[in-house]
């Protein structure tokens, strides 16, 4: 071995230059498997978005949908329910939906498209229980300035009829609206985007 | 010496030589050529899919082949409510076995272990054989137990017998060539093509992801080779210190 | 940097088994072309490795679901293809290079003394691996998996007396079943992927220890450079072999994936026409033969007729077939190493050795004729007079003088 004609600088640059070509291989080959562990197509397809009928559902009922394996409800809300949505803004923790629990086009008071129906996954954003419904105005163990909504069994959590969160409630935000939209007047795509 | 071991590692080659083999024809298979995969994938789905099931396969798995949801959604999804089912069928394996004596196969890699080639001259060697319980026989596959499910398309043909002399050295009675009895709804020419539309999207289903596999493949070897140039100057630079 | 290495270095050897191992580790500087698949098979173990953990994650070892969960993994899981692609054509190529690294151990007498335990290390992971390819061909539960793993099984059964109780132990079943497969699983993917790296890491070590040998045979570490200490036909394993074995890599990289994305069924070899049918043990493929790699040993059972209507002279003909690697390094008794320097017995020898094997190999995947049968004993003979005869045509060859330093290079 004679280490007389070594030229480094040469040297440096082919280690650069395989490290590099190296490196890209590593990380290449790390593509496939860290993509299989996305969803498969089976998952996708069992998340496929869900049609829903809303000539089924009578006025101030709710109909359990399942999307994504999530409960999903979709309410025709009356003209009455509606009504008392706008009168207890200074109790709620965020009135104006401000935090992005809902699509941009549901960011308005109903949290809706159409007023009277409204979609929303119907898991509490405390620790994930599922509030129960409770529409009726003032009853006995909720107060009488309950307007109607969601209550959640597990810790208390309140929502009202747009599932907005009330102040003194554990769970932090509104509950989450998901993507949804029209395909006709009486038919509701939960789980895709309004163009 | 070269031509001795060359002999040494050829002389089991005259006892193994290859036995006699079913003639095939060739199957015209194009993955890429969408428009006969389209065309093939209708096929299956209005000929096939009522008895056989392809139990591993989405519809929509068909987008890969040039169709939109919606297409898969208004012209395919007879038996099912959703593109991203799987293409199972409504028939009870029970009541198959009863009616065919074994259940039909599930079609989703069936190119994989019969080859094109073979469902192809399958598909085509379908003839009247009165002995039989359906009333068809099948040229590759003798006794089948299926009936011809394209009869309506291709007709019915019959077979053209003559004597060969077998292994055994006693005359046989073989099947030379099909000729048409009764026209079906298509020319032959017509049906071969259809069958070969069919054939083309049994192959392509039993590996969707085989397009993707040869251009990824195409990518991955000309990086490689990238890295191969770079690696052999690393070597010739760090062994020109060895002597 | 330099203080974080320090205050490892005073609690783990790091920098010591780094130069130990690699900086000051010297290797032969002559070394050839057979000497790349030692570093190959450690790649392709690490390729089978990383591919089966990911293959695990959506495999279902169930006898209603295994079929079903492969095609899933090839259809629905992203990239899924990919990863089984790779990992069944990892099992071939794990073979091919185990191979040809046996056979450089032959050519160059890598077995013999001081070198008897890398070479014992060696053939058990050989087993341990024909033991992993086995339990993990039956995974997909094909139509091959299922009565591949029924013949095997029954290979079993021949043996006397305990036969019969110990095959139905093996299945946990009267059939290859539920029960099998899943214990199969547990085997392929934990039992014996723990020894096998417990074995490759007794190679290495006792490799490290003795030092590698090399085409000339010859002992480097007799002339040393007065000074340094270091053989003279010595040179650091890093950068030198690194280097070197990165190009092979690429190489080999290059081969393995023209075959995983333009040929991964490689003719019916690497994945079975027949396997893509789902296991149905009501109804026999009309040929059955195992996976390439174990078609030699196949050949051998089938050259050895039946005793008495017992198989089990050609079930231990095939085991001793296998196991008689183990005791290459006592049968050898030549003065040399290398083929470079042994006369013309042993090379005629190693010749018709390589020549029946493969042909054992060819004979093993067809079907058997009385012609072929004859053939196959034949090449039997052959197969087992190497290793029978060895004590002597390697004692009285007529050898050339061993050179003092190494010679190309």
């Amino acid at each position: 071995m004679s280490e007389m004609t070594v030229d480094n600088s040469k040297r440096r640059f082919l280690v650069a230059m395989s490290s590099a070509v190296g490196g890209v291989a590593a990380l290449g080959a790390a593509i496939p498997f860290v993509g299989s562990m996305m969803p498969s197509a089976r998952a996708l397809a069992a998340g496929a978005p869900v049609e829903v009928d809303l000539s089924k559902i009578e006025p101030g009922m709710k109909l359990d949908v399942e999307w994504r394996g999530k409960p999903v409800w979709v309410v025709r809300r009356t003209p009455e329910m509606l009504g008392l949505l706008a009168k207890h803004d200074d109790r709620l923790t965020d009135p104006a939906s401000e935090v992005p629990q809902q699509p941009d086009y549901c960011k308005n008071p109903n949290r809706s498209i159409k007023p009277e129906i409204f979609v929303v996954v119907g898991i509490c954003t405390h620790l994930g229980c599922a509030p129960t419904f409770r529409k009726e105005v003032g009853p006995a163990d909720l107060g009488a300035d309950w307007p109607g909504g969601w209550f959640c069994p597990c810790h208390g959590s309140r929502f009202d009829l747009a599932a907005r969160v009330f102040n003194g409630s554990p769970a932090p935000t509104n509950l989450v609206v998901p993507p949804h939209k029209y395909l006709s007047d009486s038919m509701v795509l939960i789980g895709e985007d309004q163009a | 010496m070269k031509k001795l071991l060359f002999l040494l590692l050829a002389w089991p080659l005259a006892a193994t030589a290859a036995s006699t083999a079913l003639k095939l024809d060739r199957a015209p298979v194009n993955i890429h050529d969408q428009e006969s995969l389209q065309r093939g994938a209708a096929v299956f789905v209005n000929y096939c899919l009522s008895c056989h099931s392809a139990g591993y396969m989405r519809y929509s798995r068909l987008t890969d082949i040039g169709l939109t949801e919606a297409q898969i959604k208004d012209n395919l999804l007879y038996a099912a409510d959703k593109p991203g089912e799987l293409m199972t069928v409504a028939m009870r394996t029970k009541e198959a076995k009863e009616w065919f004596g074994a259940a039909p196969p599930d079609l989703t890699v069936i190119t994989r272990s019969r080859g094109a080639d073979w469902v192809y001259t399958y598909l085509r060697g379908f003839y009247r054989d009165d002995s039989r319980p359906t009333g068809w026989n099948n040229t590759v596959f003798d006794k089948v137990g299926m009936p011809h499910a394209l009869q309506d398309l291709q007709g019915h043909m019959m077979p053209v017998m003559h004597e060969t002399v077998g292994e055994d050295g006693k005359p046989h009675q073989a099947i030379e060539r099909l000729v048409l009895d009764k026209p079906g709804r298509l020319t032959p020419a017509e049906y071969d093509a259809l069958v070969a539309d069919l054939v083309n999207y049994l192959a392509w289903m039993g590996e969707p992801a085989k397009a993707e596999r040869m251009n990824t493949g195409v990518g991955v070897i000309l990086f490689l080779s990238l890295f191969f140039i770079v690696a052999f100057y690393l070597k010739k630079e760090f062994w020109k210190d060895v002597h | 940097m330099q203080k974080i290495l320090t205050w490892v270095d005073e609690r783990f050897p790091l920098t010591a088994t780094y130069k130990a191992h690699l900086a000051e580790y010297f290797a032969p500087k002559n070394f050839n072309f057979w000497y790349y698949f030692g570093s190959l098979a450690l790649l392709v173990l690490v390729i089978q490795i990383v591919s089966g953990i990911f293959l695990t994650m959506n495999y279902k070892p169930d006898a209603n679901l295994a079929f079903a969960s492969v095609e899933y993994i090839m259809r629905d899981v992203p990239y899924g293809w990919l990863i089984r692609y790779v990992h069944s054509t990892g099992a071939s190529a794990f073979f091919v290079v185990v191979y040809l690294h046996m056979f450089r151990g032959l050519l160059y007498g890598s077995y013999r003394k001081p070198r008897e335990l890398i070479w014992v290390f060696g053939v058990l992971i050989y087993l341990v691996l024909m033991g992993e390819a086995f339990f993990g061909y039956l995974l997909p539960w094909g139509q091959m998996s299922f009565w591949g793993a029924q013949v095997i099984v029954n290979l079993f059964a021949a043996v006397p007396i305990i036969g019969e109780d110990l095959s139905i132990w093996i299945r946990g079943d009267y059939v290859i079943s539920d029960a099998t497969l899943n214990r199969f699983f547990a085997f392929h993917v934990i039992a014996l992927p723990l020894v096998l790296i417990g074995l490759i890491a007794a190679h290495l070590v006792a490799l490290h220890e003795v030092g590698s040998n090399n085409p000339d045979g010859i002992d480097i570490k007799k002339h040393k450079d007065p000074v340094t200490h270091r053989p003279l036909d010595g040179i650091p394993f890093h950068p030198y072999y690194t280097v070197k074995d990165i190009l092979g890599v690429v190489v080999f990289l290059i081969v393995f994936s023209a075959i995983v994305f333009f040929a991964p069924e490689m003719g019916g070899y690497f994945l079975e026409y027949n396997n893509f049918i789902p296991a149905d043990p009501l109804k026999t493929p009309e040929h059955i033969a195992p996976v390439w790699y174990f078609t030699p040993y196949y050949a051998i059972l089938r050259a050895i007729p039946p005793v008495l209507g017992s198989q089990f002279p050609g079930v231990a003909a095939m085991g001793v077939a296998v196991l008689i690697f183990l005791a290459l390094p006592w049968l050898d008794r030549s003065p040399v190493r290398s083929i470079r320097y042994r006369g013309p017995k042993f090379k005629i020898a190693l010749t018709l050795f390589v020549i029946s094997f493969i042909w054992l190999g060819v004979l093993g995947v067809l079907p058997s004729t009385p012609a072929r049968t004859v053939i196959a004993q034949v090449l039997t003979v052959v197969y087992f007079a190497f290793f029978f005869l060895m004590p002597w045509y390697t004692k009285n060859d007529t050898t050339k003088p061993v050179p003092e330093r190494v010679t190309d290079k």
